[in-house]
């Protein structure tokens, strides 16, 4: 039997990890003497680590220099696109995000990751001004993990509703939400007072409700549409009549003990 | 006398109908049920289909208008998240009455896959629903089914739309559920 974990600090810590599985690791390759070493030479000071994963050069940067970087890869190695933005949350285990920029260069065919990573509470500096691109994915690195974005010229939600409470892709978010996202339409059309009268979202989907005698029937104890649900009262299931025979009818011999 | 004057005493040759109100102006309500054109995600592409050329809702006098109001039926085809919901609300208020609603779909019956943060576990718990129609996605013969089943809710109903009973959104999960 697998031995039982306490499951309330999920989003922290995975509560099952197989014993028997190796993480593999992607082998990371130096960078000298293949074709990424120009962009590193031309990177010069900014670079703190870089290797190459699956033909892909990543350099890790100071997250003070993310715009500097940038301009660099654009202007002069050539990576004229930034396809891709966005963060990973290391909160629990190191206390910080995890920021990258994913570079194309299409003339060569190259792709460079920046990386750095960025304390909880600190702001990054924009890329809007070098890349158009990076304007939505801001935002969304905004909506996603409440990361400000400094000189942005417009960082508001992009996902999520503008009153919205919480950001959803951090590893504390819980997955079925908080009780503001539980309670958010109730809210939001109805006021806070019809909590009571609508009652909590149903996640579980094999539920019934037998005091709801509109949307379900329970075999056995079948009450008329819409009526008032009492337990102690049980109908008798009624069967159809043919114009032979009447099933509602026991006139058949009832067994009282199986033989 | 002309030979071939109509014989009005004959069977069905009597240029008068008897019927009730009721029975005429459900008649009426049931073959022009005129939904909105309001899709929300996948189910919203087999909804299209049912009403172009190929399923052909308009034989069935059912026409999509673009408009809350001039629409009896809304279909909430699809996914309804919690950022859409006070739109879908506000959509189904700005219908006229009478007006009756279809969930199509698992997302909206119940939230279906999306058991998630971001989606409306069931659109009844904002908007009382006529007809639930299973599914992901209902093919589109299912949602012809629906509109027949609805059309049929509406000839038993009566006339005057203050006697006919939404669906209360109060009763659903807000008592205690038991389980079984
Ligand atoms: S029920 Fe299925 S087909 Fe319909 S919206 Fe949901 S996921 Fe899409």
């Amino acid at each position: 039997m697998r031995k039982y974990v306490p499951k309330d600090n999920v989003q922290k810590k995975a509560y099952y990890t197989d014993r028997f599985h190796v993480v593999p690791r992607v082998p990371r390759e130096k960078v000298i003497d293949t074709h990424f070493e120009a962009t590193v030479f031309n990177l010069g000071d900014y670079v703190k680590d870089s290797y190459i994963e699956i033909g892909q050069l990543v350099v890790h940067i100071d997250a003070s220099e993310n715009f500097a970087v940038l301009k660099i890869l654009k202007e002069q190695c050539g990576y004229t696109q930034c396809s891709e933005q966005s963060a990973v949350d290391y909160l629990a285990k190191d206390g910080e995000f995890e920021l990258f920029w994913q570079m194309l260069n299409v003339n060569e065919a190259k792709r460079v990751r920046v990386v750095c990573r960025l304390k909880e509470g600190l702001a990054i500096e924009s890329v809007e001004p070098l890349f158009k691109s990076a304007n939505f994915a801001e935002r969304e690195m905004f909506d996603m993990f409440g990361i400000k974005v400094n000189n942005h010229p417009f960082l508001k939600r992009i996902l999520m509703p503008d009153d919205w409470e919480g950001h959803p892709l951090l590893k504390t978010y819980p997955l079925f939400g908080d009780e503001f996202a539980s309670w958010y339409e109730v809210d939001k059309i109805f006021g806070k007072e019809y909590r009571d009268i609508i009652g909590p979202e149903n996640r579980d989907p094999g539920k019934i409700d037998i005091e709801d005698t509109k949307r379900f029937s329970r075999v056995g104890y079948e009450v008329p549409f819409g009526t008032e649900y009492n337990a102690d009262e049980e109908v008798d299931i009624a069967y159809s009549e043919t114009a032979l025979v009447n099933y509602n009818k026991k006139t058949s011999k009832q067994l009282d003990e199986r033989r | 006398m002309a030979q071939h004057q109509v014989n009005y005493a004959s069977s069905a040759g009597l240029p008068i109908a008897l019927t009730s109100v009721d029975k005429l102006v459900n008649w009426g309500r049931s073959n022009s049920l005129w939904p909105l054109t309001y899709g929300l995600a996948c189910c919203a592409i087999e909804m299209m289909a049912s009403g172009a050329s190929r399923y052909d809702f308009d034989r069935m006098g059912t026409i999509f208008r673009a408009s809350p109001r001039q629409a009896d039926v809304m279909i909430l085809a699809g996914t309804l998240s919690k950022k859409h919901s006070e739109f879908a609300r506000r959509l189904y208020d700005q219908m006229t009455e009478p007006k009756w609603v279809i969930s199509m779909g698992s997302c909206a019956n119940t939230g279906g896959m999306f058991n998630t943060y971001a989606t409306v576990q069931g659109v009844d718990r904002i908007i009382p629903v006529d007809i639930y129609l299973p599914g992901c996605a209902p093919r589109p013969e299912t949602l012809q089914y629906a509109m027949m089943m609805l059309q049929k809710k509406i000839r038993r109903e009566s006339a005057d739309m203050k006697k006919n009973t939404k669906q209360d959104l109060t009763t659903q999960t807000g008592k205690r559920a038991r389980l079984i």
